[in-house]
């Protein structure tokens, strides 16, 4: 055990029982797996990406590289989650990935050997031939070779959710800076959000242990805290990481609400994405410590100096008892005195001259030039020649500011010489860049920088306040020398993608000379880290080796999102069937008790058929639905139709311009079936328009075109037609709207009615207000989808059940889409087969309808010569055994070819009354094949046969049933 | 990307729906096919300040004429079309 007695912000009394790799542990509130690990002397944790190196523990948070781990089992198995960042909780299990059979013996470690094939670009190099290796052999062995972990296999248990927030000040980050900032802004009653992606705020206060007002800097924490934590508006989320910034003012954030717990409460989310749009942002996102390129400094034991001091101060681990601390700055040395301080022998290795100093053993001017060790460190080399017996290397190369969120939005860091960093460029509108983000390093700038920034935000967002009293801190020493690598083999600069300088120099040699070049040759850069700690060490090579500077040589810049984000977060509730609304019509519960099955048709579902006991399947239900229709009465749930209201003096005049045929000169109580064509002349919509009286109408469309009809007429309205005084509503949602067909019909309406529902008083195409039998009060449109006598009723949705059973006490059987198709292929009616964007109105035989003495939308378009075309493919009939939707038409004889295709079947059913298999179809020169046979050609199912072509309508084409 | 709704304010673009680049003058109806063509086909496509139709499906139903610059997706305006 290296944890110490005293100190930290761990809580004792609370023991937590773990497993890595399937050995027990124990760690305690407030240790991450990470610290837990450390704490119980683990240092092996993990193996690299390409090579299957050894690694351990390197940072402290986010940015760790190293070590990805699998958590817990089962359906809640997670991949790649970093052991820095995972919070500790009683039972978690926690496996190491990318190993084979062991972490501590990995067969995959044999790829170390092959390094000289594995270099830069290898996969453009070595597994080249032959050609078809790549698919089949190579990419497969590198896949299963280079790894993460693996995901569940299981659906995920657990619910995630959305969640937007529209804020003041919204405060990125919640260190000194970030807590100054959103003190100053919330004194001045600005609405604030604070968010941090770590479970307890405080950022690096807490990893150090430094002074406010002359006392330890974890007490000022708290007071700000709860001072915040008492304003109204103000949010504090922790746990909360802000990945992303979008357009105007929008950020994307995830907040892991359960991830520190076994499993969610009930009605807890496991993770909730937030939307937050805030007019101001202060970004305080702090600072990450990069790495020193040097050989051997992957080992298990090298770690980040600020890393080192942050297990110790916060976690109480001495991650270890033989410390050499490689710095070229002065931060490390107080990694240095805080090592000594709790007990260890340190050894400070600073290229610098240095002075001597009381309880460390000084090697001033020197560098590491290499590590020993197998599976963990156990000494460590120097270019004086000298080896050091050491149980853990603190390397300390400078700081790089966390400044992702300030380039999401194009802006490119330059390069500051004198603090050897990369500060933000110009950020998005509305954010400012404040404390270690900005350059600015040390706890006394930080807290005035962030308070400074917090006030101006509060102010630009439209608030008032005064200046915050800043608290008392030191300005902490922070010289430093530029030291980025030191010369030799396995020098490592992108540790979870395993590019080593000699990678860098490579690509630079081969002509990758390029930032953006050598980023995807090397891929350096391009883990799911985003480099944070590799970037900046790899582009200084990178300048070396072309001759260039740092900031000549420039740098990529980072995208969302700024730590890997789940994808279940950002689905929300939305997943399966809740992936879109599902919407049900009136009758669906009435239709489930009478044995429906639903389809999905768009966000509808539709009863399909009806079943009835002994039917051994659909298609018995079907035909008895059909044939039920043609011999007595069957009704269907037609409310899916779209149905809107277009009123005003007007509306005849926009009807006009959107349909291609006449409505102003329908009557009122009277109904005409309308085409409306797109501008570029083909079919949009079909359907029917009654004029309810002089300036109302009631327009219906197809299920599937509902909302793009709408979206049509608004179209045409308020960018077209302006000047039209007419309101457009969809009423699609407030009628319940039944079509009762069959010869019988009318006797069913008889009963159900007291209206006089005869030929004289309502003829086909005439619509009138209605009174039902109960008292139901409605509408009633003498209207036919099948060739049958038919008349469409509507009543407000909840009648609809009490409708249903009259009509169904009447004698009429309920039937569903499929018989609905069939009988409306039985009549030639086209539907979403034939008007599928690609047909005009003549290839539908419609096109007697376009108006002449009319302008409408479409009507000059579709007199191009290509639309009027008689090759064109037009709608016929066909008949033959075998017919199957989606089969191609062929001459008999001809070969199956592209060249020779001549139209395609775009229905098909068996039809009970005619006993026969019959279907539509779109075909060239159609009207002139009627009477001949054609080759029914489906490569797809791999079938061939003959039909014969006929006309379209198959029942009645005189109209006497309709009209009857 | 928000765009201030002249009638419901500042929303978030999953609300609008757009066709894109608002097109010219709809021809007269005896213009020549050339005219068609241009209306129904021709666009510009700027980096810069760009003319755009986006309709508030979500909120007040009203189609919006909308400048918006493709570059920095700052929106200088927002009109409706019938006002």
């Amino acid at each position: 055990m290296t944890r110490l007695a005293t100190c930290g912000l761990i809580d004792r009394a609370q023991t937590l029982r773990f497993t890595f790799d399937g050995r027990a542990y124990q760690g305690h509130a407030g240790d991450t797996l990470a610290s837990a690990l450390l704490a119980n002397g683990v240092r092996l944790v993990g193996r690299s990406f390409k090579y299957h190196r050894p690694r351990g523990i390197w940072g402290l948070g986010s940015e760790e590289p190293n070590v990805l781990v699998e958590l817990r089992d089962g359906a809640r198995q997670e991949p790649n989650t970093r052991a820095t960042t995972a919070e500790l909780f009683e039972g978690l299990s926690a496996r190491s990935q990318n190993r084979w059979p062991s972490l501590r013996f990995d067969v995959m470690a044999l790829n170390g050997l092959l390094g000289p094939l594995l270099s830069a670009g290898f996969y453009y190099k070595t597994f080249m031939w032959p050609a078809a290796f790549w698919e089949k052999v190579y990419e497969p062995l590198i896949r299963r070779a280079a790894g993460l972990g693996r995901a569940a296999t299981a659906p995920d248990p657990d619910r995630y959710e959305r969640m937007h927030a529209h804020c003041d000040v919204l405060v990125v980050g919640a260190g000194p800076t970030g807590l100054a900032a959103a003190l100053a802004a919330a004194r001045t009653g600005a609405r604030v959000i604070l968010a941090d992606e770590d479970f307890a705020l405080g950022g690096r206060l807490l990893a150090e242990r430094q002074e406010i007002d002359g006392a330890p800097a974890t007490g000022w924490v708290a007071r700000v805290l709860a001072e915040l934590q008492n304003l109204p508006d103000v949010t504090l989320l922790p746990r909360t990481t802000i990945f992303g910034a979008f357009d105007h003012g929008t950020y994307g954030a995830v907040q892991r609400v359960a991830d520190h717990l076994a499993e969610p409460a009930p009605g807890q989310p496991r993770q909730r994405a937030w939307t937050i749009v805030a007019k101001r942002v202060v970004l305080a996102a702090g600072a990450v410590e990069r790495p020193i390129a040097f050989p051997g400094n992957d080992r298990p034991g090298v770690m980040s100096a600020a890393a080192a001091r942050g297990y110790l101060h916060r976690y109480a681990v001495l991650p270890g008892r033989r410390a050499v601390v490689f710095t070229a700055g002065d931060d490390g040395w107080r990694t240095a005195l805080a090592l000594r301080d709790a007990g260890a022998e340190v050894t400070v290795v600073d290229p610098r001259d240095r002075p001597a100093c009381p309880g460390l053993r000084v090697v001033a001017g020197a560098r590491v030039v290499g590590t020993g060790g197998r599976l963990c460190l156990i000494s460590v080399r120097l270019d004086t020649g000298e080896a050091i017996a050491a149980d853990l290397l603190a390397v300390s190369g400078g700081w790089n500011p966390t400044l992702h969120l300030a380039s999401h939005q194009g802006g490119r860091p330059h390069w500051d010489e004198a603090l050897a960093a990369f500060l933000p460029g110009t950020p998005p509108p509305g954010m400012a860049v404040a404390g270690a983000a900005a350059g600015r390093f040390t706890l006394a700038a930080c807290l005035a920088d962030g308070a400074a920034a917090g006030l101006q935000a509060a102010r630009d967002a439209g608030h008032e306040g005064q200046p915050l009293a800043l608290p008392r801190a030191d300005d902490e020493p922070a010289g430093l020398r530029a030291l980025y690598h030191v010369p030799g083999r396995k020098a490592f600069v992108d540790f979870q993608h395993d590019v080593t300088a000699d990678d860098i120099a490579l690509a630079a040699r081969e002509g990758f000379r390029s930032v953006e070049h050598a980023k995807r040759y090397t891929t350096l850069g391009m883990a799911t880290d985003q480099g944070r700690t590799a970037n900046v060490v790899g582009l200084a090579i990178l300048a070396e080796a072309t001759g260039r500077g740092i900031a000549e040589t420039g740098t990529t810049i980072f995208r969302p999102p700024y730590t890997p984000v789940a994808i279940g977060a950002l689905a929300g509730a939305q997943t399966g069937p809740d992936f879109r609304p599902t919407r049900l019509t009136p009758l669906h519960a009435w239709s489930a008790r009478h044995g429906a099955s639903f389809v999905t048709t768009g966000a509808w579902l539709r009863p399909e058929w009806y079943a009835r006991p002994g039917e051994a399947g659909w298609r018995d239900s079907v035909d008895r639905e059909v044939l039920h229709v043609r011999r007595a009465a069957g009704f269907c749930d037609v409310s899916t139709l779209g149905k809107i209201e277009v009123v005003g003096p007007g509306a005849a005049a926009l009807l006009d311009f959107v349909y291609a045929n006449d409505i102003s000169t329908l009557k009122p109580g009277r109904i005409r079936y309308g085409l409306m064509l797109r501008e570029d002349g083909f079919v949009l919509d079909d359907g029917t328009c009654a004029r309810l009286s002089e300036n109302r109408f009631f327009v219906t469309t197809t299920t599937a075109n509902a909302a793009r009809v709408m979206q049509h007429l608004e179209y045409a309205h308020q960018v077209l037609r302006p000047e039209l005084d007419v309101s457009i509503l969809s009423v699609t949602d407030a009628w319940a709207q039944i079509a009762l067909a069959g010869p019988r019909a009318r006797d069913v309406l008889a009963q159900v009615t007291a209206q006089d529902v005869s030929n004289a008083a309502l003829p086909h195409m005439a619509c009138t207000e209605a009174v039902f039998a109960g008292g139901l009060r409605g509408r009633l449109y003498r209207l036919s989808f099948s060739g049958e006598l038919a008349f469409e009723l509507g009543v407000p949705p909840d009648d609809a059940e009490a409708l249903a059973d009259r009509l169904r006490a009447a004698g009429a059987e309920p039937y569903g889409t499929e018989a609905l198709g069939v009988l409306r292929i039985e009549k030639g009616h086209a539907g979403g087969g034939e008007i599928n964007g690609q047909t005009t109105a003549g290839n539908l035989g419609l096109g007697r309808m376009l108006s002449r003495r009319k302008e409408f939308i479409g009507r000059v378009m579709a007199q191009r010569p290509a639309l009027v075309d008689p090759a064109r493919p037009v709608l016929v009939g066909l008949r033959g055994d075998g017919l199957r939707t989606g089969a191609h038409l062929l001459e008999p004889g001809a070969a199956a070819n592209t060249a020779n295709d001549l139209g395609h079947v775009t229905a098909s059913c068996w039809s009970p009354h005619l006993q026969a298999q019959i279907g539509l179809a779109l075909l060239s020169g159609g009207q002139a094949r009627i009477g001949t046979r054609i080759r029914v050609y489906d490569a797809l199912r791999g079938q061939d046969g003959e039909a014969e072509v006929v006309a379209p309508v198959f029942i009645d084409p005189e109209g006497t049933r309709t009209r009857a | 990307m928000r765009i201030p709704c002249p009638l419901c304010g500042e929303r978030d673009a999953a609300e609008f729906s757009t066709i894109g680049s608002a097109p010219p003058p709809r021809p007269s109806a005896d213009a020549p096919m050339e005219d068609w063509h241009a209306y129904l086909h021709l666009r510009d496509n700027p980096a810069g300040l760009h003319a755009e139709l986006w309709q508030h499906i979500h909120g007040c139903r009203q189609w919006l004429r909308v400048m918006r610059d493709t570059r920095s997706h700052a929106v200088a305006s927002a009109e409706a079309c019938r006002p």
